[in-house]
């Protein structure tokens, strides 16, 4: 009798989730994990849709357009959030994406408008380093300086490509002698992120390439003031990170629902102290506490999605041919 | 075929070589099939591949050299604790590389114990990063696979013949040139063959420790053309690459390790009497010393770096590590179904393309074998709900080379010794299986299923491309904890699975041999 209870309790479930429609999005891994901003940002919309929202995560923001121009227009993603403005020409040129009816007042330090893509998230890049450390001021004085910096492989990650095209924005044509001077002190290169901030604080570097947000979760969560990133004086590049609905969506209007929702409080809540970004909508309640001690950037250094797109090959190839010596 | 004189049947051995050869070249032609642009290989690939040849091939030499002596000297010595020594050896093997490279780091990085020690001492630390770094590693990940494969070859010796050397009263040089050496041509080439063919995969160890874009091998270049250039075509060539030339060197030293077997015992009690001076004590202590430090004082600092959160792991991560067993066990299953058939037809002879088949799994580039899967499963399923069970059987096939290895040689030593006596007894296909093949292969099945449970619960490899957010696996939970800056979560996660794979590879290990002497 049990089982028969049982069974028909598990039908009865099944029957409700098929009933409500379900907004699939294809997302970054650290977005969905425990940790992330994933199972509050499930749980809020969910209270408000009457909808499965569905969190698919991808690695990282590469590999995330890599399988959406994988699956091309049969896929099952009604949404895409984690691109970033390194590989939007990229992802606009694929015609996979529809346009948005989103508006906002952006807290960007620069000025957006795209008809596609919505920004949800945004950061500067920054040498995270020990607070014990007086830091080198800008990228020339750290080649001359015998400060050690772990950085990663832009072929395989999105700070490594953030941080050649920060180079590159801050310096333009003299970039090459700037990666020659860099090389030095360059103690290694990682795969990805993870690898080079565990062997950052095992003690290998004295800077790693990170974000200024990065002392902040030290702060707030392991309530350590100990790590600190470094002010450089010819600016910081920004990560905008954005999100899109798929033109082959069955859901267009839930999917436009989580846009609008995505720029609202309950959504930008949640994200400095899960994604440790900065909220492209500072939120009525304002930021977390520990957020005013991070350092704030004099400039803001941003390629457009196009220069990026056309700049991206040359600087692979200038930092290929620096560090290969 | 006509019905020949065998006491097994070599076709279930083709069909699953058949079907792994499938899965892996069928893989890779769909990702080449879906390439839109392409714009061959650059100077940068070719360079890429030199690095790869070059680091692998120091890296197999270089552990194969150092394994001979371990192994000879955990061959000839009983010791309280040996077989738990000869598992935890088995461990730097099946970490997700990061947590090893971390591990490592605290030994032998610029403020690792020793560097520690140097600088005390008032010399400079170390200096890691380089070929010689990569080739650490490599060494540290591959030695205890080589030791045990080495191991394996002198365990395999019939008892019967250690005394006889006894009684005739062998001098060293002549127990060397009569038993050992043979032994050792016959192991050492497919030893050789599996750490290269490991190390040509390589991606995350070499460009971490080589110290940056010099370190670039083909499993990077494979990585950028598909996430930085979305060039299909490139990324199957350049698999393509990889993989004739694992086979290339799988081929070479398959050739190198025909020979006969050392002919049959009665399976008697092993006991030695050789290397009882106290020369050949110190020196196997010695040896034995050096690989515990090497291989374990890193592991060592992984359980230091995890202990203190050990107790409060988030639910999360224990509901991750019991995916991960179910996972692992499920890839064991697979990889025996798979492995047993193949060695038993390869053990009849006519081996090559079986052997061929299985070495395949070793240079496929699980990103490759990830993304075909993804293109050929998604018409017709739904690649996140298969996430698990294509996992269990990427992981089995990457596991076969590693079982065949381990299988092979006593499964042709079974069929020799013993299918003469079979066909005199008329005995039929199975009741051979059954009761003469897989008794005598206890040992060698316990040991190749115990190593693919292991190495499939550290593995990262398709779950990455396939997960959604409820399914993880122990290791891509490290790797979410990471990311999410929760490095003492990670570290406690790391030795969790330390402990699970160590133990399930223990268990599955000794289950083989129980009641068998080692």
């Amino acid at each position: 009798m049990k089982h028969l209870i049982f069974a028909a309790g598990l039908l009865g479930a099944t029957t409700a989730l098929a009933e409500a429609p379900e907004l699939t999005v294809y997302t970054y891994d650290s977005f969905v994990s425990d940790w992330g901003p994933g199972p509050q940002v499930e749980a809020a919309f969910e209270a408000t849709c009457g909808c499965d929202l569905k969190l698919v995560g991808i690695e990282d923001g590469a590999a995330l357009l890599a399988r959406v121009r994988l699956e091309g227009d049969r896929t099952d993603a009604d949404l895409v959030l984690g691109l970033d403005t390194n590989l939007m020409k990229a992802a606009r040129d694929t015609g996979l994406f529809a346009p948005h009816a989103v508006s906002a007042e952006y807290a960007l330090p620069v000025n957006w408008s795209d008809d596609i893509f919505v920004p949800y998230d945004w950061g500067y890049f920054a040498f995270v380093h020990s607070a014990e450390i007086t830091p080198p001021a800008n990228f020339r004085a750290l080649a001359e300086s015998d400060t050690t910096i772990v950085i990663q492989d832009p072929r395989s990650s999105t700070p490594g490509l953030g941080l050649l095209m920060w180079v590159k924005a801050a310096y333009g044509d003299e970039a090459p002698v700037i990666w020659e001077g860099l090389a030095d002190n360059i103690v290694t290169v990682t795969k990805g992120w993870s690898e080079a901030y565990g062997l950052f604080l095992e003690g290998e570097a004295d800077m790693v390439l990170s974000y200024t947000t990065s002392p902040a979760y030290h702060l707030i969560a392991e309530d350590d003031a100990s790590k600190a990133a470094a002010a450089f004086d010819e600016g910081h590049y920004m990560q905008v990170e954005v999100a899109a609905k798929l033109a082959s969506s069955d859901q267009a209007e839930l999917a436009d629902q989580f846009l609008a929702f995505m720029v609202s409080d309950a959504f930008q809540e949640i994200i400095p102290t899960t994604n440790w970004m900065y909220p492209a909508i500072t939120p009525a309640s304002g930021l977390p506490d520990g957020f005013e001690t991070l350092i704030t950037p004099a400039t803001s250094l941003l390629f457009s999605p196009e220069d990026a797109a056309a700049l991206r090959d040359l600087a692979l190839d200038e930092w290929l041919t620096a560090l290969s010596r | 075929m006509a019905h020949r004189a065998q006491p097994l049947s070599a076709w279930p051995g083709r069909v699953a070589a058949l079907a792994v050869a499938a899965l892996i070249l069928g893989t890779l032609l769909a990702v080449a099939l879906r390439a839109e642009t392409g714009r061959g290989l650059s100077f940068a690939d070719w360079a890429a591949l030199r690095f790869t040849v070059v680091q692998a091939a120091l890296s197999a030499l270089l552990s194969v050299a150092l394994a001979v002596p371990v192994a000879r000297a955990l061959a000839r010595r009983r010791f309280v604790g040996r077989r738990l020594l000869i598992a935890l050896l088995g461990a730097p093997f099946i970490l997700p590389v990061i947590v090893a490279i971390l591990g490592l780091l605290q030994i032998f990085g610029r403020s690792g114990w020793l560097s520690d020690l140097l600088v005390a001492a008032g010399f400079q630390p170390l200096q890691i990063y380089g070929l010689h770094g990569v080739v650490l590693a490599h060494v540290f990940f591959n030695l205890p696979l080589a030791t045990r494969l080495i191991l394996q070859a002198w365990q395999e010796v019939p008892a019967e013949q250690y005394r006889i050397a006894a009684q005739l009263n062998f001098s060293p040089w002549t127990m060397f040139r009569l038993i050992e050496a043979p032994l050792l041509r016959r192991a050492c080439p497919g030893a050789l063959a599996v750490v290269f063919a490991i190390c040509l995969s390589s991606f995350a160890v070499a460009l971490t420790l080589g110290g940056g874009p010099r370190a670039t091998t083909l499993e990077l270049a494979i990585y950028q053309a598909f996430r930085f250039d979305f060039d299909l075509g490139r990324a199957a060539m350049l698999s393509g690459m990889q993989l004739v030339l694992t086979l290339c060197a799988a081929g070479l030293a398959l050739r190198l390790t025909r020979g006969d077997g050392f002919g049959t015992g009665l399976d008697r009690h092993l006991r030695r009497w050789d290397g009882g001076s106290i020369g050949a004590r110190l020196l196997d202590a010695t040896w034995i010393v050096l690989a515990a430090l090497f291989l374990l004082l890193p592991l060592l600092a992984i359980c230091i770096a995890g202990l203190p959160d050990l107790a409060r792991m988030p639910a999360s991560v224990l509901s991750a590590a019991l995916t991960s067993i179910a996972v692992a066990l499920g890839s064991t299953v697979l990889l025996l179904g798979l492995a047993l058939p193949m060695a038993a037809g390869v053990a009849l002879g006519r081996a090559g393309p079986i052997e061929l088949a299985g070495i395949l799994g070793l240079a496929a580039s699980p990103l490759v074998i990830g993304t075909g899967l993804f293109i050929l499963l998604r018409p017709v399923a739904d690649p996140f709900a298969l996430a698990l069970p294509v996992t269990a059987l990427v992981n089995a096939v990457m596991a076969l080379p590693f079982a065949l290895r381990i299988l092979i040689p006593r499964a042709r030593a079974v069929v020799h010794d013993m299918s003469r006596l079979a066909l005199s007894l008329d005995m039929g296909h199975v009741t051979f299986a059954r009761l003469v093949l897989l008794p005598r292969m206890r040992a060698q099945i316990g040991f190749a299923a115990g190593l693919a449970a292991a190495l499939s619960m550290g593995d990262l490899g398709v779950i990455a491309l396939f997960a959604d957010a409820e399914i993880a696996t122990l290791p891509l939970q490290i790797f979410r904890l990471m990311g999410a800056y929760r490095v003492q979560d990670a570290a406690a996660a790391a030795l969790l699975l330390l402990i699970l794979s160590m133990a399930i590879f223990w268990l599955l290990d000794r289950g083989g041999r129980y009641h068998a002497e080692a």
